[in-house]
């Protein structure tokens, strides 16, 4: 049971969050991994982040995590040229 | 990748040879039967690798007197019910969320929203109904905090939520399963820790291993349990090591404590089971739906025909009920495990009737 | 007695008496120029290159009504001229009408209107008759349109379910569920900000020079609701053979499949409004890909399947990345999110 995804943190104060995947933001509670920080990839289910996602392992596990990468390096690259 | 699948599958057949008899590994979690499906697994197992549907549907073992009480609050003026998409085409006795056309029934995708809905609509009270595992039991309790702390006291819950380590106990301590090892839910087991599992393993010898929900974690989750069933051994192992930790998330854990008891419950097909669902503690009572309207869940008597229970168990597979595809398909559900995206039943009649592997 | 300006459409705006003439004149007549529609008549004198006719309609009701890569008026223009398309004819004419609500902005009703002719005018395709109604506040929610089409079938073009045989290929123009996940990132209970942007598009040029290049096209179909699944489902139970997928060719976006596991669903089920499944001869497929890839609308096509040949009764089988096997169900018909 439990739909959960990966997503990488682009906002983050108190335990509120914006993450990000892919272009799609949604805005999450980080009150679950109050480890987490800016810029860390962490797993949402039902608008809570719970857990840390380890980037390492998690480009064995999801291949959304190379793309999520791929995505980042492009809007990198964008926004140089801006 | 592919060749990370061959190996996958020589553990498999080599296990099975050895062994010489069917292997029964039960998928626990719903979402692991559904990603098996979608993924087309089973028809690339061997033969003799059976896999068995387990109790991990949230919906499909919630009990139809819960679903008839949420279909009474909804008939309610004074009430807005809010809940996940998974509940909203799931049958009681008189039809289900959708077919009541309510306009105060709302999807929500956080209990976040539904306290949203909350303090939007004063003059309501809005029903939570709070369904699942541990994964999503935190996010229950942080809302049932803040509507304690910020005084919204039009918020209230229906506790549905179950406990998984219980519920596996139960399975394999009835004499008449047939379970040989568990692929175990990745996400229960971002929160409860890897570890959660040590007593299955050491009560019972069964073989545990944890797997997340992409294709190749659960094929060398299958592969990881043949393995440690041709060598005899029984142990707790976990490939989800991206999110999955021994200890679990104690945070989340924390919070559950602070807000729930566990206290027995019934379990649709399973019967009563100890210590297995969680209620809201004595100072967070007002905010249980069953206190503030003053309902009893009734125990409904079980539809005529369903075998929903023994599919949950793992003792049939869909195609053996009687009424599977014939009285009871999506359109027209019967059980909840027909109507659930992760039901098993679903999950057949949808994915499951292809052919085997050609190897 | 001079009427008072407004800017919200009223009652009288459909009562056919002054404001219904105003609002025909100055908010309608401009945008959609041209000779017949500008006579006004009951209805519209057409003369064809062709006795052979294909004729369809479609209503529109999408909520929002703005969104990503388009609004209701593109949809309801795109949509009908691609039932045209897809069925082998060269769209020529439209007919537009629409149910409004009454206190309907003005203003947003010129932006659809707008957005309806820019797309007929860029498909080369006339609207030359329509219809305003306005109902109470409350009896439609905001604007319904519906969009009837007639076009000229191609000249040697044949495309029926009979002609469908196993071995034939299944091409799909481009990646799949981008408009229906556009479409949900922006609903009411569960939007969220993306870069996903709606495919909707008038597919007219693309089909016609499909037909033109490669006579072995059997048949055509644009995946709207019920997205792929739903037209290949149709092909199966019309044809009585089966069909064969391959997940690792279905052409999708990485930010579309994203957005979908967030929320729960599967993107075969999901509606597109700029794509087109087809399926040819298998000695002719080459030459549909060619034609495809040398236009802006089939970029990204690729062979995404085959028919088979069917034992006990047509299925859907998908090929799965992991060589797996599974069924491709008909959908429900309501995608819900999930989190379990």
């Amino acid at each position: 049971m439990c739909l959960a995804v990966p997503a990488r943190i682009i906002e983050l104060e108190d335990d509120r969050a914006v993450v990000d995947a892919l272009g799609n933001r949604w805005n999450i509670r980080t009150t679950l991994t109050p480890e987490v920080r800016m810029g860390d990839i962490v797993l949402i289910h039902a608008g809570f982040a719970i857990a840390k996602v380890d980037e390492e392992d998690a480009k064995e596990t999801w291949q959304l995590i190379a793309e999520l990468d791929a995505f980042q390096e492009e809007q990198n690259k964008k926004s140089e040229q801006d | 990748m592919l060749n990370r699948i061959y190996e996958a599958q020589k553990l498999m057949d080599s296990a099975c040879q050895k062994l010489g008899r069917q292997i029964n590994i039960m998928e626990v979690c719903g979402t692991h039967t559904v990603a098996i499906f979608r993924n087309g697994l089973r028809p690339t197992l061997p033969e003799r690798l059976k896999m068995l549907s387990g109790p991990g549907c949230p919906v499909c073992v919630t009990d139809q007197g819960y679903i008839d009480i949420t279909l009474q609050l909804a008939d309610r003026e004074d009430c807005i019910i809010a809940t996940y998409g998974d509940m909203i085409r799931v049958p009681g006795k008189d039809g289900s969320l959708e077919t009541r056309h309510k306009p105060n029934v709302k999807i929500v995708l956080s209990s976040e929203d539904a306290l949203t809905l909350a303090k939007n609509n004063p003059d309501k009270t809005v029903v939570f109904i709070a369904v699942g595992f541990e994964t999503t039991a935190p996010a229950t309790a942080v809302a049932v905090q803040e509507a304690d702390s910020r005084g919204i006291e039009n918020f209230c819950i229906l506790s549905g939520h179950k406990l998984v380590v219980p519920a596996m106990e139960a399975l394999v301590g009835d004499k008449n399963h047939k379970i040989d090892a568990f692929l175990c839910p990745g996400h229960v087991s971002v929160i409860i820790g890897s570890n959660a599992y040590i007593p299955i393993v050491e009560q019972f010898a069964r073989p545990c291993v944890v797997a997340g929900f992409e294709p190749m974690q659960i094929i060398e989750g299958i592969a990881g349990l043949c393995r440690q069933l041709a060598d005899g051994a029984a142990e707790v192992e976990s490939i989800y090591d991206a999110v999955v930790t021994p200890e679990g998330n104690r945070t989340a854990q924390s919070i559950i404590d602070e807000c729930f008891e566990p206290v027995d419950g019934l379990w649709r097909g399973l019967g009563s089971i100890p210590n297995s669902t969680l209620k809201l503690k004595a100072e967070y009572s007002r905010f249980d739906a069953l206190n503030r309207f003053g309902l009893k869940e009734i125990p409904a008597e079980d539809l005529s025909g369903c075998r929903c229970g023994e599919v949950l168990c793992g003792l049939i597979d869909p195609p053996d009920c009687a009424l599977f595809e014939k009285k009871c398909t999506p359109d027209s559900p019967v059980g909840p495990c027909m109507v659930s995206s992760e039901g098993a039943c679903s999950a057949w009649y949808k994915y499951g009737r292809g052919r085997k592997r050609s190897s | 007695m001079k009427d008072t300006p407004t800017n919200k459409i009223l009652l009288a705006h459909g009562g056919g008496g002054r404001l219904t003439a105003n609002l025909i004149s100055n908010n309608i007549l401009p945008k959609f120029s041209n000779e017949i529609l500008a006579q006004l008549a009951d209805a519209a004198s057409l003369e064809l290159d062709s006795p052979a006719v294909c004729f369809t309609t479609d209503s529109y009701v999408v909520k929002p009504l703005f969104f990503n890569g388009g609004d209701i008026g593109k949809l309801a223009v795109c949509g009908t001229i691609n039932d045209l398309a897809v069925a082998g004819a060269k769209p020529v004419a439209l007919s537009l009408s629409m149910i409004i609500e009454e206190g309907f902005e003005l203003g947003v009703l010129d932006k659809i209107l707008a957005s309806a002719a820019e797309a007929a005018d860029g498909a080369e395709v006339s609207i030359v008759a329509g219809d305003t109604k306005v109902v109470e506040t409350g009896a439609a929610d905001g604007i319904f349109i519906n969009t009837a089409g007639l076009g000229t079938k191609l000249p040697d073009v044949n495309l029926s379910f009979g002609r469908i045989a196993p071995g034939d290929k299944i091409i799909i123009n481009g990646t799949i569920g981008d408009h229906g996940m556009t479409i949900m990132s922006q609903r009411e209970g569960i939007k969220f900000e993306s870069q996903l942007a709606s495919d909707c598009a008038s597919l007219a040029p693309l089909t016609c020079r499909i037909l033109e290049a490669a006579p072995g096209v059997k048949f055509m179909r644009d995946p709207t609701r019920g997205g792929l699944a739903a037209t290949v489902n149709e092909i199966a139970n019309s044809t009585g053979h089966s069909i064969e997928l391959y997940e690792k060719d279905i052409p999708i976006k990485p930010a579309v499949q994203a957005a979908a596991d967030m929320l729960g669903f599967d993107l075969l089920d999901i509606a597109n409004e700029g794509k087109v499944v087809i399926v040819t001869a298998p000695d002719t497929a080459e030459k549909v890909l060619d034609v495809c890839k040398g236009h802006p609308l089939g970029a990204g096509a690729g062979i995404i399947g085959e028919v088979a040949q069917s034992e006990d009764g047509p299925i859907v089988e998908l090929i799965t990345k992991v060589g797996g096997r599974r069924i491709v169900q008909m959908p429900y018909g309501r995608e819900l999110p999930r989190i379990c």
